[in-house]
């Protein structure tokens, strides 16, 4: 796994700054306010995750780093350039695994090469995600034909043939029962080790933002500001009966509301 | 494996002895008995006048049972086809039922009588005797509908892509097809004289306009329907519009596309008898209103049929286009 991905120039990283971003939506009559005055640094190759009760504006913060929507104020940054389109080098893992269902698995994932015209030179890459995630044997399978964990491998690969430097996770193990959201996380922590991109997950996971992430952000209720940020210094591989994650994670409840144990 | 050979053997004696009943096809047997009553009733009865080919009816339906007779033990030997053939085997027997009373209501009490109605043999009879007649037909009204129906629903498509992805185009575009949709084909041949050098063009137009209506409508509507986050996945991977159009929107929406093709086709077909008016001398739509107006109607129906089958067969052709293209849907509806 980690030979496949040493054959590929070395994936380099990027950084991203949020700086004094808020944002509105327009909805009939009024606008909504879904981020307030966020600003966050992330250093290239860190994994950070966002935590946040539902609504307060996760994924809005994540379409605002894809290139997807620009900021109504403050600026979004990639190694101080701001983010104006989407660019591949970004790449947005939704929620659901959104696989084009017209499109088999290997065409789903060949998608991002086949876009920008890669196909002839990058074009190998796409067996070696397929190993990566462990569909090699359903390349020629439509999306209806896989199950829920196989789809957001798949979704995964669609991401990582394009050897995103940041990578943008968005609740991407919500809706898989518990056993395969283990294996997932642990297979996205191999990968982020050994490709060196920059991670940003939102979760509402509590564990699995200790688990896996350098940095933990924890966001209020909507509009969205930072109430709290807690660094994760465990090494990998982390216990989740680890004292010290325990202790974080009692922490992280209070902060997100919920001040006794669970 | 040798349970299994002997198994083929001992039917195979079983069948040399006495014929099991599990190996006889019972709806054959019955498609058979339905299709001689008819054969008989035909040539036992006699008409109430001549209809022409009343013998040659009744030597075809003798040959139809006799085919059913022979494939009521044979259908299990010919795979797909027999299966076909066991599965339309209810269809087979009602066919033969409905043409024994269509005989005798028609050629032998005359209780549905000449000219508005005709037995099976009057139907026969102007197949035999016009049929080079009806071949030119069919392939008048097959240059006609190949030329409108193609370019109409190429058209439509074309135009409902932009009516469903461009916002300036919807705004002005949909209101007009709007308006039009529902103006029947005839209203159109003054302007269409006016508008087109021949009247074949103008024929051409009509059939165009009946396919390309359905095909832009529900064309505009699936590509205005498509999920968001397939652009937005598509963009974020890289695509740019041209991408988002061909290979994220159009094939979105293709399952769209074939309910108005569907539709398109129907229409089509429809509209065939008033495109023909306009000064055609050859087609069926033509045959249809020439032989109204002599009250030939036997002619009316053999050209009904026909246009039936035709119709029938490319609504076929199109489920085959249609499974082959949108094969990923299986499990999604
Ligand atoms: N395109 C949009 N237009 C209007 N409102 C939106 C849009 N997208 C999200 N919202 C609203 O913004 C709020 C935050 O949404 P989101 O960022 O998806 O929250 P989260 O991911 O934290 O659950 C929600 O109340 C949602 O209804
Ligand atoms: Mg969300």
């Amino acid at each position: 796994m980690a030979l496949a991905l040493a054959e590929t120039a070395a994936v380099d990283s990027i950084a991203l700054d949020v700086e004094g971003v808020s944002h509105l939506y327009e909805r009939d009559g009024g606008a909504l306010q879904v981020l307030d005055n966020v600003s966050l640094t992330i250093a290239p190759g860190e994994f950070v995750a966002l935590l946040g009760p539902s609504g307060c504006g996760k994924s809005t913060l994540l379409r605002l780093a894809a290139g997807l929507e620009t900021a109504a104020t403050g600026k979004v940054l990639e190694d101080g350039r701001p983010i104006t389109a989407p660019n591949p080098d970004r790449i947005l893992v939704f929620q659901d695994a959104t696989l084009f269902p017209w499109r088999t698995v290997r065409d789903n994932i060949a998608t991002g090469l086949e876009a920008r015209g890669l196909l002839g030179t990058k074009g190998y890459r796409i067996d070696e995600v397929l190993k990566l995630v462990k569909l090699e044997g359903f390349a020629d399978f439509y999306p209806h034909q896989l199950s829920g964990g196989m789809a957001q491998r798949a979704a995964l690969a669609r991401a990582l043939v394009n050897d995103p430097k940041l990578l943008l996770l968005d609740e991407p193990f919500g809706k898989l029962d518990s056993l395969t959201r283990l294996r997932m996380q642990n297979e996205l922590l191999d990968l982020w080790k050994s490709a060196g991109f920059t991670a940003l997950l939102v979760t509402h996971d509590v564990e699995e933002a200790l688990l896996l992430a350098d940095r933990v952000i924890v966001l209020s209720d909507r509009p969205a500001s930072i109430v709290a940020e807690i660094r994760v210094d465990q090494p990998h591989p982390r216990r989740r009966d680890d004292a010290g994650l325990v202790a974080l994670r009692s922490q992280l409840l209070e902060k997100l509301g919920i001040s006794h144990d669970v | 494996m040798s349970a299994a050979v002997e198994n083929t053997y001992g039917r195979a004696g079983e069948r040399s002895l006495a014929l099991p009943v599990a190996t006889i096809w019972r709806n054959g047997l019955f498609a058979a008995g339905t299709w001689f009553l008819t054969a008989a009733l035909s040539y036992g009865l006699p008409d109430v006048i001549s209809w022409g080919a009343t013998e040659l009816f009744a030597i075809i339906m003798l040959a139809g049972a006799g085919i059913f007779l022979a494939l009521s033990v044979t259908v299990h030997r010919l795979g797909g086809f027999g299966r076909t053939l066991v599965h339309y085997g209810p269809w087979f027997i009602v066919l033969g039922l409905w043409l024994a009373v269509w005989e005798v209501l028609t050629a032998k009490l005359g209780w549905l009588p000449k000219p508005f109605f005709s037995p099976p043999q009057g139907l026969l009879h102007v197949y035999l005797t016009d049929w080079d007649r009806l071949l030119i037909c069919i392939a008048y009204t097959g240059r006609l509908w190949g030329l409108g129906f193609f370019s109409g629903i190429l058209v439509g498509f074309a135009g409902g892509v932009a009516l469903g992805w461009s916002k300036r185009f919807a705004y002005w575009g949909m209101p007009l097809l709007k308006l039009i949709g529902p103006v029947p084909a005839s209203a159109w041949i003054p302007c269409t004289f006016f508008i087109f050098p021949s009247t074949f063009h103008a024929s051409i137009f009509l059939v165009a306009l009946a396919s390309g209506i359905p095909v832009a409508i529900l064309t505009a509507a699936g590509v205005s329907q498509v999920n968001r986050s397939f652009y937005d996945v598509a963009r974020t991977l890289g695509a740019d519009n041209r991408f988002l159009i061909f290979k994220v929107a159009i094939p979105a929406s293709l399952p769209n596309v074939f309910v108005g093709i569907f539709m398109g086709l129907y229409y089509s077909f429809a509209v065939l008898v008033v495109a023909e008016m306009l000064g055609a001398k050859f087609g069926l739509g033509w045959y249809l209103q020439f032989n109204t107006a002599y009250s030939a109607y036997a002619n009316v129906y053999a050209a009904l049929i026909i246009m039936a089958l035709i119709c029938a067969g490319l609504v076929r052709l199109l489920f085959v286009a249609r499974d082959r293209l949108l094969g990923w849907q299986k499990g999604i509806l």
